[in-house]
């Protein structure tokens, strides 16, 4: 990988709760998992680095409250960092912290550059406006001002996400979960984003829905050249998708690689026993 | 009943707070200025914001006019109207020409208005934002960032849902290219009137404690998509019952004996105004005949 990442993650990091002087110092000694038992703050994203590089699918797994999804909020604005930086490549040459801009800058980057999957399509879709409407909403929000154009953007969306056009009118509460969770994705690629969030798309969907999600995704990878991060808890799910993965512990990364070398030969003590507890 | 009362109801400092919430309203337009909403004798929902501004801006030399969706003669402009009056001892009318001060719900008048005066209207739901986001917190935010996709998305179900805007009243606008703002439930119709008006208008929410204004000559435009125009109510091939004329809005109406629609001027002292002027031709020519 000679390329420049696409994304550029320097020690992000998320504190609830104001600190002391036992926890600022030395985390490893002080904390009881993530929380400091002297004042109580809890580190959820203790000096994450890492980098996306383009085309790439990077996948994260760890047990639930080991920051994953504290993670995925702060990259995509939802949440302010403590501290920390990120640069993005195709975002003022890759030269500014986007972490440090002015919320309505963050805006841009967000309606522009991301696109962003949760796990709860609450939290994605407004589910008493048309599913065309949630889609056009992200176009809306770029600048674009035209109905016909969104619109048959929108269906060309919904079509490669296989929903029905003639159910494109329905709101999204009118959807099963997987439908919804495949209006978030054609959303989210609305306005051709370099860089997709995925966050545990597929928990809680049955196995053949699961499966037609993940397959659509890794189209999309395929044909578009997207680059992701994809959140999950599942291995199944980061074996089938994820190029290289990184495992998050109490809100640090304690390893990452090639998904296959980190799956056949898993270093850390808690990568060994997650990979082992596979049924 | 006397005339005992502190002038137009309000003590001064209550007045002067309204007062510097209207200046700084009319200094940023379009933005609404939260201000202490007063208890008024009338019910929150009626009008509160409308009079409360009414009352504070009023002096003895002003004019008053208060309108209700066009009528002068409306149980709600009526009992306003007294209101004013029993605490200032200002003259009222209904002719749009002689008032300096107009209140309105709902209605801007036929008649074009001027720079010597003030139209204040009475708005129930000042964030146009409000249908899409219910946080006032963040819909601060978002007029802060200008971040109006809400707005505009609300046009585009409605599009998808009708096939065109569907705003009956109340249609979003940009006010001076900066905030977006509810002109209250006016009909697209009297939108038009908003952009470059000669008169100053203020526009209170009682209920909501807001006020915000649009200062004379400010560029006003309705929202709308490049390929969907906003577009006015028509009423083309359709005229006043009374007057006859046809370039007003019109209310429609259903005779109950026969059942035929049949439509009337909604502004009602232009209606009278124009049967007088038609009165007066008819006399002259009797005159000369």
């Amino acid at each position: 990988m000679h390329d420049k990442p696409i994304l550029h993650v320097v020690n992000l990091k998320k504190q609830y709760g104001p600190g002391c002087a036992v926890c600022s110092h030395n985390h490893e000694v002080a904390l009881e998992k993530n929380r400091c038992p002297e004042c109580g703050t809890v580190f959820a994203c203790n000096d994450l680095s890492f980098d996306v590089y383009p085309g790439e699918i990077l996948g994260v797994v760890g047990e639930s409250g080991s920051g994953k999804s504290t993670m995925m909020k702060c990259l995509y604005f939802d949440e302010e960092v403590s501290s920390g930086e990120a640069y993005i490549s195709c975002y003022e040459e890759g030269e500014t912290n986007v972490f440090q801009e002015s919320s309505q800058k963050l805006r841009h980057i967000r309606n522009t550059i991301l696109g962003m999957v949760y796990q709860n399509p609450v939290l994605g879709l407004k589910m008493d406006f048309s599913s065309v409407g949630n889609i056009a909403e992200k176009m809306i929000a770029a600048g674009d001002r035209n109905v016909n154009r969104m619109e048959n953007r929108s269906k060309v969306l919904l079509e490669h996400v296989h929903i029905p056009i003639a159910r494109m009118k329905d709101e999204p509460k009118k959807f099963s979960g997987g439908m919804q969770q495949r209006v978030q994705i054609a959303k989210a690629l609305s306005n051709h984003p370099p860089i997709l969030l995925l966050d545990e798309v597929t928990t809680g969907l049955d196995l053949s829905v699961q499966a037609s999600v993940l397959d659509l995704i890794k189209t999309i990878q395929q044909e578009l050249g997207i680059s992701m991060i994809v959140v999950s808890h599942d291995l199944a799910v980061i074996r089938m998708l994820a190029d290289r993965t990184m495992v998050m512990l109490d809100g640090r990364i304690i390893e990452q690689g090639l998904t296959d070398q980190i799956l056949e030969n898993p270093q850390h003590a808690y990568t060994q026993q997650l990979v082992y507890s596979l049924i | 009943m006397k005339n005992k009362t502190h002038f137009a109801l309000m003590d001064e400092g209550s007045k002067k707070e309204i007062r510097r919430a209207t200046l700084k309203a009319v200094a940023i337009p379009g933005y609404q200025v939260p201000f202490a909403s007063r208890e008024m004798p009338i019910a929150r929902g009626w009008g509160t914001g409308g009079l409360q501004l009414t009352l504070s801006i009023i002096g003895k030399e002003d004019v008053l006019k208060v309108i209700d969706q066009g009528a002068d003669e409306s149980v709600n402009a009526v009992n306003i109207k007294k209101l004013v009056h029993h605490t200032t001892g200002v003259e009222t009318t209904t002719e749009t020409e002689d008032a300096t001060i107009i209140q309105s719900r709902h209605r801007i008048p036929e008649v074009p208005v001027t720079e010597k005066q003030i139209i204040v209207l009475q708005v129930p739901i000042p964030e146009p934002l409000r249908l899409v986001e219910p946080s006032e917190m963040k819909t601060k935010q978002l007029h802060g960032e200008k971040e109006y996709s809400g707005a505009w998305l609300m046009l585009f179900e409605q599009i998808m849902k009708y096939g065109k805007t569907a705003t009956y009243a109340d249609h979003p606008v940009f006010v001076h290219d900066r905030y977006v703002m509810a002109p209250s439930p006016i009909p697209r119709f009297d939108n038009i009137k908003m952009n470059d008006s000669k008169a100053l208008i203020l526009l209170g929410a009682g209920r909501e404690k807001k006020i915000y204004a649009v200062p004379p000559y400010t560029k006003v435009t309705s929202l709308a998509f490049e390929d969907y125009a906003m577009e006015v109510e028509s009423f083309a091939g359709k005229h006043c019952s009374l007057c006859h004329s046809t370039d007003v809005f019109l209310d429609e109406l259903v005779n109950e004996e026969t059942n035929v629609t049949y439509y009337q001027c909604n502004d009602t002292s232009n209606c009278l105004a124009t049967l007088n002027e038609k009165e007066k031709v008819v006399e002259v020519g009797i005159g000369n005949a």
